[in-house]
């Protein structure tokens, strides 16, 4: 149904996802394009978050949770049994809702991931740290105290931490779930300002509620409502002339 | 109206009273037995083998054996304890078998101690042919405080945040890795408190050890896992009912009480205390 | 990448074994105490337990009969619950309703040392101070009755009994005591009418608990109640309790005689009895998601 002219990097097909019993997402289909920056909006509950998560199938970890159709990423169903959970994981790099620095220092912070990868060597921790800092545009601001505790940071730079660990683990994808929902404007300014800088080297999926910030950061928009894929497209043509009646009673405000 | 506001006051003043009279009978316990128990206590009381059995002399062999007991449990109980509060709170999903668990879990922890000196007498003692040993005291106390060590760290490991699993998970760690690197170092001290507390209570039963540990008197020190050992407890025990002249020798009795008294209230305490600081520590 | 998944199998399988050991240990227990006890229905037969005399080392007939066994726990048991019953609930709706937090906080550990205080120093102190204060006050030939094991048994029953009865009462909605203020009634009224009974079967589970610990006590009720094994009502008597029987005759018996699977018998009905007690309690707890 709906498409991009870039190169697809996930591609989903005919997709149902249940919680136990209950019915989340019915029959997506969508193709995310590479190095592109797509937004998933739609009022609280309409399963974007959920979608999200199915991406790097983070929705695993909850129980009773069952997926049909089919979800590929760089040709490869990545719920197939063969699957390797954690090595799909360290493609994907994930920005969640609330900041979530570990209580380490914010060194450790970055190197959880490459450590846990196997790269051991001290010269090349720091290296990993002080570029995925310098990308996420923090390196100046604690460059003097790295080996602090992360949750001295202020918000803002919290989540601009945890961008630069889910960049340390080099992904391709970076999933971010209402990454600024808990920052001041001037912080998810910041925030946006990086994803923007970001989507050069990386295929960013946004998860927003805000839509002057999907409308600001965004190539592809997709509107979610009660666990449809409503409306999917280039962002510029979902906030001007929507082809759905549902997205456009959304994006001028008359629910949502 | 100020009539009742005067009857208010005093069922208030009624049950203020209540309270606190369980807190003076705890106090004059703690008290009666302090004040009688310390002229007892000396260096040689502390370090010294009894006399003429425990009419004089020390306790020694007594301490020494409630804390190899102690020790033993720790090293049983503690790691199963812990590897299966992992399992209950990471691994386990909601299912018949789970469910069996926690109810394994709850009638365990309600089993009398001295049907769990019949279970390791029968278990361990005889059909294992440990004998009356250290070994099987140890192990009949490791099963009784299980309950208490996997309830409290499972307590431990609930209380950090899901977002360090995820937050760790989404970076390509393995469920296991995560658990190791980024839960277990935070749940760690919580899980070892409420381990201590569990096993301080151990240290003060008497019931198990009875039937599969204890004797009376020795005149070795214990040499390995299968020799029988003292302990204060039961020590206290014959003392203060068996012995012949029970009433001559309450010096010895309240000095007996009074350590091991310090002993179990002293883990508790210090369990508590450091649980308080612990938690100041880490806020998430 | 195989051999990762192995790994992860094989440290889920190991922990999830560890996980199962409370089952297994449950099942054990049942076993060795019906291993024990088995080969006492064939011979000297199961009906020589269900008399009245128990008179295990005799020359001429050794006696069985339980029965004096059960209503000295029970006797015991009881009396020390109608004991503690008032001091642990008022005690627990002082805690969470009256005190100021700074008293709480001293009150709820204080009270944990209690529950702290091992059973054989408890059972000291009743030895050498209640016991002879009770046959003091009540003129008795000896101070070793049922009513002394009860006292000390009641305070070893009450910090359970206060601890989960506080957690029953914080667990009633605010609301409830925010409507009954609302239509005028004092503080008071509001936590009698209106909390305690709306945490009552929580309250009533707390005391079975509470029971549960009572019945399954060994080292006081052997130390001072007397250990006369008399089938009496009347708490200022000399009783024996089951955990008492055990305990104090299990070292001096031969492995597999009669008196030793009768011991066990002993073990099984004591095993029962705590049993239902919990399970009951932990069923009305569990509608709280209050554990212990």
């Amino acid at each position: 149904m709906a498409e991009t002219e870039n190169k697809s990097k996930v591609h989903v097909d005919k997709m149902d996802f249940y919680y136990g019993a209950v019915q989340a997402l019915f029959n997506i289909n969508m193709d995310i394009a590479e190095k592109k920056v797509t937004a998933f909006i739609g009022p609280s509950g309409c399963g974007k978050s959920t979608f999200l998560r199915t991406l790097n199938r983070m929705n695993d970890i909850i129980d009773g949770t069952r997926l049909e159709g089919k979800v590929m990423i760089d040709n490869s169903d990545i719920y197939s049994p063969m699957t390797d959970v954690v090595g799909l994981r360290k493609k994907i790099g994930m920005i969640f809702q609330k900041s979530n620095p570990f209580p380490k220092s914010i060194y450790d912070n970055i190197a959880y991931g490459p450590r846990i990868h196997g790269v051991k060597d001290k010269n090349k921790l720091m290296e990993i740290v002080e570029s995925c800092l310098i990308k996420s545009a923090l390196w100046d601001e604690v460059k003097d105290r790295l080996d602090t505790s992360a949750m001295g940071l202020s918000g803002g730079q919290q989540q601009r931490l945890c961008i630069a660990r889910a960049l340390a683990i080099n992904p391709e994808i970076v999933l971010m779930d209402e990454p600024a929902s808990a920052l001041d404007p001037k912080s998810t300014l910041k925030i946006e300002d990086l994803i923007n800088e970001l989507k050069k080297d990386y295929t960013i999926i946004i998860v927003t509620h805000n839509m002057q910030q999907a409308g600001r950061v965004s190539d592809y928009t997709a509107f979610f409502y009660e666990g449809h894929l409503i409306e999917f497209g280039a962002t510029g043509q979902i906030f001007t002339k929507p082809n759905q009646k549902q997205t456009e009673d959304y994006i001028t405000g008359r629910f949502g | 109206m100020n009539n009742k506001r005067t009857g208010e006051k005093i069922i208030y003043w009624t049950m203020r009273g209540i309270t606190y009279s369980v807190v003076l009978f705890i106090a004059y316990i703690l008290f009666d037995i302090l004040i009688n128990g310390l002229p007892a206590i000396s260096w040689d009381f502390i370090t010294g083998d009894p006399e003429k059995s425990g009419a004089e002399g020390g306790i020694f062999p007594a301490i020494l054996g409630t804390l190899l007991l102690v020790v033993g449990t720790i090293v049983v109980a503690l790691p199963l304890g812990m590897f299966s509060a992992i399992y209950l709170t990471e691994y386990a999903k909601q299912s018949k078998f789970t469910q069996s668990i926690r109810m394994a879990i709850v009638t365990l922890a309600g089993v009398p101690s001295i049907v769990f000196g019949l279970f390791g007498l029968g278990l361990f003692v005889i059909t294992l042919d440990f004998g009356s040993s250290l070994l099987a005291g140890s192990l009949t106390l490791a099963c009784m405080v299980l309950p208490t060590i996997i309830v409290s760290s499972e307590e431990a490991l609930k209380s950090v945040p899901k977002y360090m699993r995820e937050g760790s998970l989404a970076l390509g760690a393995t469920k296991w890795e995560t658990i190791y690197k980024n839960v277990l170092p935070y749940a760690l001290p919580g899980m070892l408190t409420g381990s201590i507390l569990g096993v301080g209570r151990a240290a003060g039963e008497t019931a198990p050890i009875l039937l599969t540990a204890a004797a009376f008197f020795l005149p070795e020190l214990p040499t390995s896992v299968f020799d029988q050992v003292m302990a204060l407890p039961y020590h206290l025990y014959i003392l203060a009912t068996q012995h012949p002249e029970a009433q001559k020798i309450l010096p010895m009795q309240y000095g007996t009480a009074l350590v091991l008294l310090l002993l179990v209230v002293g883990l508790n305490f210090g369990a508590i205390i450091f649980r308080i600081r612990v938690r100041k520590k880490y806020k998430w | 990448m195989n051999k990762q998944r192995l790994r992860a199998k094989i440290i889920k399988y190991f922990l999830q074994s560890c996980g199962s050991l409370s089952i297994v240990i449950v099942l054990l227990i049942f076993l060795f105490l019906f291993k024990e006890a088995l080969p006492f229905i064939g011979s000297p037969g199961l009906q020589e337990l269900f008399h009245s005399v128990w008179n295990p080392v005799s020359f001429q007939k050794e006696e069985f009969g339980i029965y004096p066994l059960i209503t000295g726990s029970i006797l015991v048991t009881v009396l020390a619950t109608v004991i503690a019953i008032p001091f642990g609930i008022v005690g627990a709706v002082y805690i969470s309703e009256v005190a100021s937090p700074k008293e709480r906080e001293f009150l709820k550990p204080f009270i944990e040392i209690l529950a702290g205080i091992p059973s054989v120093v408890l059972g000291f102190f009743g030895l050498v101070v209640i016991a002879p204060l009770i046959k003091q006050m009540f003129d008795l030939g000896t101070g070793l009755t049922a009513l002394t094991g009860a006292v000390l048994l009641a305070f070893m029953a009450i910090p359970t009994i206060m601890s989960i009865s506080e957690d029953a009462i914080k667990s009633v909605p605010a609301a409830y005591k925010e409507a009954s203020l609302a239509l005028g009634a004092s503080k008071l009224e509001t936590i009698w009418k209106v909390v305690v009974p709306a945490a009552l079967s929580g309250i009533v589970a707390s005391v079975m608990l509470g029971m549960g610990r009572v019945v399954g006590e060994t080292m006081t009720v052997m130390m001072v109640t007397g250990n006369a094994p008399i089938i009496s009502m009347n708490p200022f008597t000399s009783v024996r309790t089951m955990t008492a029987t055990i305990a104090a005759e299990m070292g001096e018996v031969t492995i597999g005689s009669d008196h030793y699977m009768a011991l066990f018998w002993v073990g099984l009905v004591l095993m029962l009895m705590t049993f239902i007690l919990n399970m009951i309690s932990y069923r009305v707890l569990k509608r709280y998601g209050i554990h212990e």
